[in-house]
């Protein structure tokens, strides 16, 4: 990799589709390693891998992937890329192992080596058994494994992932993300890991970038977006939910929704719980839960995005 | 440590991105057009006019009763028109999902998220059907052409009519270019391979329609620039030096076809894309 400091970089580009605008101004940086493209739908993130692979061309701003510019240097790029789309993508009427084999022979493997290497990631991705099926009648799991044996038949250094645990089910869905975790940590490749499913982003990368309508809201190292533990509450109350809320954000503090009728309080630096207490016995509520908590990406997410406060 | 990852391993050897690209994808194309069986069979029966030929040429050479067979420069001109008929076929039974397919199964994006350009890629689809169509044409056209002397056991025709090689192989090239390109077109128009196949043979016999009205209505052909079918006989004759059977001129026939090759032409760089914007 000609800058090891970077698998990725964005500066000030931005996609327009016809007047709608994709992306806006957005710089960014994708560390080696592995890296999570987080946002909601509509956000920008297939956009962007598109446009590091140079399908878009962006009507403003410079990518450069691997150490090379996409806007001179597309083809070499994509030889050194592996792109898992998102939705349903195959060759029509081939068996997997020809298929993958085709793919690798088009990112310019030569043919015997293309097809030992279709055998070896069969097997890697866990599809070894089923290689000399026609793929069109695999299942939605063996198509999600089947995208990934394609992007990597050609052993790329850098993985564009988009949503690739969509449709598995939770036993495939945990494989998948043990496979690109293995890949990302045990055999140096760098990922760029898109998804909208925070669990998957946290089991697999170890920094993020968020995007919202169409610009990057938050980078970073997940543990540092993450910050300290301990500022964090649970918190469940008997009486007036509303006043209470409206009383803790009076006194400035981040609250957010969780599961059930729980709340995630999120405390200055030099507060404690008492302060909850006090909060609610101030509205004629009682706290009937109260659990240190520790932040999540699904928080970091929640908080750059603005979703999920009350 | 699970096995699997023992098995996936860093490759070592280099990568070829030198555009060979289109190579790789007719090879494929074609490769899986030989196991389909229909193919073959197809392809067996539209070599029957060439054996058909080949002992007309054999009777000629070696029975003077049968000298009103004679094999003259129209022979070929007449059987490279016979063809035209598998030469339709073949197109439509081998051209119409070679996009089509693609986009229905979203392999485009596949294709276009490699070492692959879309000047590639198409250039690759059309390579098939302009390997297929080959055998159809040219390529027993000039076995004929191999096997006169063969049977007649001198050159003389061969020598006398040396215009014919260069006549077979750019009038196949013709024929075969503007079938081919103008399939692959309105293959990337549909996801359907079926309403491809419609769309072609409604091209084809709606400009043909179109023409025989035309006849009738000014009892003349001078419009037979109207019909594709039409442009390529005209200009075909132009090159086996026979007088043009309708009275468009050959001009008007070839900026026809070459405003049809135009027209693809535009229609595969706006359809072929690895992603569909919609605004």
């Amino acid at each position: 990799m000609a800058d090891n400091a970077a698998a990725a970089s964005l500066e000030d580009v931005s996609v327009m589709y016809g007047k709608q605008r994709a992306l806006s101004g957005v710089s960014a940086e994708f560390p080696a390693g592995a890296v999570g493209l987080l946002g909601p739908n509509g956000a920008g993130k297939s956009t962007m891998l598109k446009a590091l692979l140079g399908l878009i061309r962006p009507d403003s701003g410079t990518l450069r992937v691997l150490g090379l510019d996409v806007a001179t240097s597309a083809l070499e790029i994509r030889a050194r890329i592996g792109y898992m789309p998102e939705n349903d993508a195959q060759i029509p009427g081939m068996t997997a192992v020809s298929f993958v084999a085709y793919c690798g022979e088009l990112s310019g493997l030569p043919a015997a080596d293309a097809m030992q290497r279709a055998h070896e990631v069969l097997y890697y991705v866990g599809l070894g058994e089923a290689r000399y099926r026609n793929v069109e009648t695999y299942s939605t799991g063996m198509k999600q494994r089947i995208k990934l044996a394609q992007a990597l038949v050609h052993d790329p250094d850098l993985l564009l992932l988009d949503e690739p645990t969509n449709g598995m089910d939770p036993k495939g869905r945990e494989e998948m993300l043990a496979l690109v975790r293995d890949l990302a940590h045990n055999k140096q490749i760098s990922l760029i890991l898109s998804s909208h499913v925070m669990p998957d982003v946290e089991t697999v990368c170890d920094a993020v970038v968020v995007m919202n309508h169409g610009t990057v809201v938050m980078r970073g190292p997940i543990d540092t977006l993450k910050g300290p533990a301990g500022r964090m509450f649970e918190v469940r109350i008997k009486g007036d939910r509303a006043a209470f809320v409206e009383r803790l954000r009076h006194e400035a503090f981040d609250c957010r929704e969780a599961e059930g009728d729980l709340l995630r309080v999120t405390l200055p630096a030099d507060a404690g719980a008492d302060r909850l207490f006090a909060a609610a016995a101030g509205v004629g509520a009682q706290v009937r839960h109260l659990r240190p908590s520790v932040p999540t990406l699904e928080d970091v997410f929640a908080g750059a995005v603005g979703e999920d406060r009350v | 440590m699970p096995i699997y990852r023992e098995r996936y391993r860093r490759r070592d050897g280099g990568i070829d991105v030198r555009g060979r690209a289109w190579v790789v994808i007719c090879t494929q194309g074609l490769r899986s057009l030989i196991k389909k069986r229909a193919f073959l069979y197809l392809l067996i029966v539209a070599w029957i006019p060439c054996i058909v030929r080949a002992v007309q040429i054999y009777v000629v050479a070696n029975f003077p009763q049968a000298s009103f067979l004679e094999i003259s420069p129209r022979t070929f001109r007449d059987f490279l028109d016979q063809q035209e008929l598998f030469v339709f076929f073949i197109t439509v039974y081998a051209g119409s999902g070679l996009i089509a397919d693609d986009i229905r199964a979203n392999a485009l994006q596949l294709y276009l998220s490699r070492p692959v350009t879309r000047m590639q890629y198409a250039a690759g689809k059309l390579a098939v059907l302009m390997v297929v169509l080959s055998l159809v044409t040219w390529v027993p056209a000039l076995v004929l052409l191999i096997l006169h002397p063969m049977f007649a056991g001198n050159a003389t025709f061969i020598r006398n009519n040396l215009f014919l090689i260069p006549a077979v192989a750019l009038f196949s090239l013709i024929e075969i270019l503007v079938g081919a390109a103008t399939m692959l077109a309105l293959s990337s128009l549909s996801k359907s391979r079926w309403f491809v196949a419609v769309m072609y043979a409604g091209v084809a016999f709606f400009t043909q329609a179109v023409f025989g009205a035309t006849r009738i209505a000014t009892q003349g052909t001078a419009f037979s620039w109207l019909a594709v079918f039409g442009n390529i006989a005209q200009v075909g004759d132009v090159i086996f030096r026979l007088k043009p059977r309708y009275d468009t001129p050959p001009v008007v026939s070839a900026l026809a076809l070459a405003g049809l090759l135009v027209m693809s032409g535009l229609i595969l760089s706006r359809r072929i894309r690895a992603i569909e914007v919609v605004t």
